[in-house]
């Protein structure tokens, strides 16, 4: 994987919503690669492929059929092939119990989806370009909380 | 006598790279032709030479000048930062440019160029970085992070910790806690 390409990858079984957000990506500054999957149980069989290369940050919908993002994250977590994996939870409930659940539970962004396509642009160029911080200066991972 | 030579221009190329880079004791690979991954021990010194070196056969050492530059600009601020020794009386852009020899202007529009943040951010994310380990590794109060780090007030770093992560000191405090005690007990 070139290194000068974020690799972003995103499970959300709305389908519109995937539109938007890889629409999003195509207008911003830093260069990226988009790939995304219907739902949890797509997102993990395709991340657990060996030769598979590893997202630089993955967008993770809390509410999917079959596998939710938390049931992903946590087994996410437990694997130290993603170690240096950014998770972003990207979801529309803005509960403050699900957003530290979430933290807690290891992811380091926190995105309440917004409801209009220039809010959502500005917000990833935020994430991708905080990411490429810790990406590119060797920041701690550990201590990456962002909530947007 | 008139001889005929020629060329494999590939093997030349990697050859003079190779010789310049073993007489200078630099470590090295060759991924791919015109593509070299560095040893990162080597010295900023030695990469000056490398650079005369390769001039004298015609290679040029493409944006690294810029790219070594902000590196440099990079550990200035972070030095700046998390060292107490470093800390300056004057602004810091005053500090940075007398440090890197070149007008601030040029320095801060490189770095935008390169990094996609400002000088600016790029200071304010490294001491919020530093507030986080401290909360995350010591038992330093908010008020005591702040005077460590030159804010005016609590309220201040509090304020930029928020601006910056989205969530307050305590809620990070809070969830690193949490995190640790989950880790402690996995079957919760």
């Amino acid at each position: 994987m070139n290194k000068d390409v974020t690799y972003v990858v995103l499970a959300d079984d709305d389908e519109d919503d995937r539109l938007f957000f890889t629409e999003a990506f195509d207008e911003l500054k830093i260069t990226t690669q988009v790939e995304t999957y219907e739902d949890g149980v797509a997102l993990m069989k395709a991340l657990n492929c060996e030769d598979a290369s590893i997202p630089n940050i993955l967008f993770l919908d809390l509410n999917m059929p079959k596998k939710s993002g938390l049931e992903c994250l946590k087994e996410i977590k437990k694997s130290k092939r993603f170690q240096d994996m950014a998770v972003a939870i990207y979801s529309t409930s803005a509960s403050e119990e699900d957003i530290e659940n979430t933290f807690v539970n290891g992811a380091n962004i926190y995105i309440k989806k917004p409801s209009d396509f220039n809010t959502l642009k500005r917000i990833l160029s935020d994430v991708v370009t905080i990411n490429w911080q810790y990406h590119t200066s060797g920041l701690n991972r550990d201590n990456f909380l962002l909530r947007l | 006598m008139k001889i005929f030579v020629k060329f494999d221009f590939t093997r030349i190329c990697n050859k003079v790279i190779e010789d310049t880079l073993h007489s200078l004791g630099i470590g090295y690979t060759i991924p791919s032709f015109g593509e070299i991954e560095i040893d990162d021990k080597a010295s900023s010194e030695s990469i000056k030479q490398l650079n005369e070196r390769f001039a004298h056969y015609g290679i040029d050492i493409i944006e690294n000048q810029k790219i070594i530059l902000v590196q440099r600009l990079k550990d200035a601020i972070v030095d700046m930062v998390f060292n107490e020794e470093s800390q300056v009386n004057v602004k810091s852009s005053v500090y940075l440019s007398e440090k890197l020899g070149h007008s601030y202007g040029y320095l801060s529009n490189l770095f935008s160029e390169v990094t996609y943040t400002s000088i600016e951010n790029f200071i304010i994310l490294q001491k919020i970085e530093y507030t986080k380990s401290l909360i995350a590794k010591t038992d330093l109060s908010l008020t005591e992070i702040a005077f460590k780090l030159n804010y005016s007030s609590v309220a201040h770093l509090s304020t930029q910790f928020k601006n910056t992560t989205g969530i307050t000191p305590t809620a990070f405090q809070r969830i690193i806690a949490k995190r640790r005690e989950l880790a402690n007990n996995p079957t919760n």
